[in-house]
């Protein structure tokens, strides 16, 4: 189990930026959700912890900088899964679980026998094993999420970064997603951080919640402490209502405002 | 446990070598073809002599740039995961045009007298100059693969536009500089196949390495740097090779163009899109193509030879959307 650091972490494109000043400590195997509108900056701050963006400030994984890491002892720390993720029709799905293990193979090397026999078990576990000889162009959208998840855990990083990981999915494929995040992170001890629309799902499965709001963060906390009305009103421009459910959950309702 | 997948895996390989066979025995006979069809027949001292000194040599010659040129389209097609990339994308086409140009316009009566004839180090010098400054220009408005290809249109464009106006100035070498462009093994000597067997060996066997890097890639620049790619570094290496072992066999058999495209096209319908499969039958399959595209061309004119990059386009093209309207496109 890994924990990951933000300290004071700016990322700007061109002139604007992006994220400002984000300091957050994202604890071992917890599951941290970044909520806010468009813009707000969550995909940026998981982008800079996969490399993909340059950033000021600092990002640790266990207290040690990820600046220093080559891209391929970065990939064996942080699995980052993209919010439309390209991947090719004709590739089969053990193929594609298979690039999963691309950073514990050398430059000039291929993949060991120990590789294949790993991504064959990662696919039995997630009970993928049927897509295996599959083309990933004949899966559906849901099939092709889960498949995207595995080669994930294929990479064997301790931190997974989701980044929209449901918005493509209707509401039972988006349940059997984070369901399977869910239960990966409390089996391997991942840590995981996602960006996510859906503020009841995000609250359902996040220990914590961040509410990002043009690249500040606003409000941290649980489910409870962070979807209020009147904070969502603030930042989202929206009227909510909040329901409590007996078990803790937080349902989160838009209200229809026009009168008919 | 034992899933599919490792049942699949080794029938998987096996496929491969399967392939692998088939086009080597495509290739060798495509070799023999290309050895036997042609004006001398029956086999006696002085015929032999012909096989070996001017058939042989245009067989060779054939397969290797052939192979270069298929193997090159297939890696450019990697490293800019576009399928309708050739290994002229970044300018190794105009470049060479130039370099040949010049020396066809200035040089031929300067250096009538050299012991080396400077066509076909124009033409890698060329080659190698307008990829060098797609490069240079490319980096310095991001680097990215798209940033590359556009930078190549610009160079292949001014390349092109002041071979045309050398041509314009000097027009008596019109049809020289044609023929040359046409591309033509005809001529082809041991000599030949000896100065480009280098290039082209250090080129296959760097673009062979990164096969399985090139497979990594096919989910994209971003996917593959949180992959643990160097993305860049990479490309650059690939496109180093490919252009180093374009550059050298259009030096001596000029622009042949359609293989590098129509090659990797059809190995990908048969065999799948991996680029595992696709390099090495790239390889086999675009020497045997050009060996099998050499051979009409001997016998359409009495006398005279119709020059191979025409040979290549008129039976590519219709065979191409033949293949094409009869099985779907892999993306």
């Amino acid at each position: 189990m890994s924990s990951l650091g933000f300290e004071c972490v700016n990322v700007r494109y061109g002139a604007q930026e992006a994220l400002f000043a984000f300091t957050d400590q994202v604890k071992p195997g917890e599951w941290l959700c970044l909520i806010g509108p468009n813009g707000a900056g969550k995909s940026s701050a998981l982008r800079a912890v996969a490399g993909l963006v340059p950033y000021r400030g600092i990002i640790t994984v266990d207290g040690s900088s990820l600046d220093m890491r080559s891209p391929r002892r970065r990939a064996a720390l942080v699995a980052y899964v993209p919010q439309s993720p390209l991947m090719p029709d004709d590739m089969t799905g053990s193929d594609y679980v298979l690039l999963g293990r691309n950073p514990y193979v050398s430059y000039f090397g291929t993949e060991t026998k120990h590789d294949r026999a790993l991504v064959a078990d990662v696919l039995e576990r997630l009970d993928l094993h049927e897509f295996a000889r599959r083309r990933v162009g004949t899966l559906s959208g849901g099939e092709k999420q889960r498949l995207v998840i595995a080669r994930a855990v294929a990479q064997e990083a301790p931190i997974l970064l989701l980044d929209e990981p449901t918005s493509a999915l209707d509401i039972g494929h988006q349940q059997q997603a984070l369901e399977l995040v869910d239960r990966l992170r409390h089996e391997h001890g991942l840590t995981v951080v996602s960006a996510m629309h859906d503020l009841t799902l995000a609250g359902l499965y996040a220990d914590r919640l961040a509410l990002l709001h043009q690249g500040h963060v606003v409000a941290t906390g649980t489910a409870a402490q962070v979807l209020r009305p009147e904070t969502l009103s603030e930042f989202y421009g929206v009227s909510v209502s909040v329901h409590h459910e007996p078990d803790g959950t937080v349902v989160v309702v838009p209200r229809r405002n026009t009168v008919s | 446990m034992t899933s599919s997948l490792e049942r699949e895996t080794p029938r998987g390989r096996a496929g491969t070598v399967w392939w692998v066979l088939a086009a080597f025995a495509l290739l060798v006979g495509a070799s023999v073809l290309g050895a036997m069809i042609g004006p001398a027949g029956g086999i006696t001292a002085a015929n032999w002599s012909i096989v070996w000194h001017i058939r042989m040599p245009r067989v060779v010659l054939a397969g290797i740039v052939g192979s270069m040129l298929s193997l090159s389209g297939a890696s450019y097609q990697g490293v800019f995961r576009n399928p309708l990339v050739d290994p002229y994308l970044l300018g190794a086409a105009a470049g060479a045009g130039l370099g040949a140009t010049l020396v066809f316009a200035y040089g031929r009566t300067a250096t009538s007298g050299w012991p080396v004839d400077p066509l076909p180090l124009a033409a890698f010098v060329g080659a190698l100059v307008a990829v060098l400054i797609t490069y240079v220009v490319g980096a310095s408005f991001g680097g990215s693969g798209l940033s590359l290809v556009l930078a190549g249109v610009a160079v292949a464009a001014l390349g092109t536009a002041i071979q045309q106006y050398l041509l314009l100035r000097h027009s008596d070498v019109i049809k020289e500089v044609y023929s040359w462009i046409s591309g033509r093994v005809s001529t082809a000597t041991w000599s030949d196949v000896r100065l480009v067997l280098p290039y082209v060996v250090v080129s296959a066997v760097v673009l062979l390495v990164h096969r399985r890097h090139l497979d990594v890639l096919r989910v994209g620049d971003e996917e593959a740097a949180t992959l643990g790619s160097e993305v860049r570094r990479i490309r650059l290496v690939v496109v180093i090779a490919a252009t180093l072992g374009t550059a050298a066999v259009v030096s001596v058999s000029g622009l042949i163009g359609f293989v590098g495209i129509m090659v990797p096209h059809l190995v990908r319908i048969v065999a799948g899109s991996s680029y595992r499969r696709v390099l090495p039958l790239s390889i086999l399959v675009g020497a045997a193509f050009l060996i099998l595209a050499d051979i009409p061309g001997r016998m359409i004119e009495h006398g005279g030879e119709t020059p191979i990059g025409v040979v290549t386009a008129l039976v590519g093209a219709p065979m191409f959307i033949f293949v094409l309207r009869s099985r779907r496109v892999p993306a």
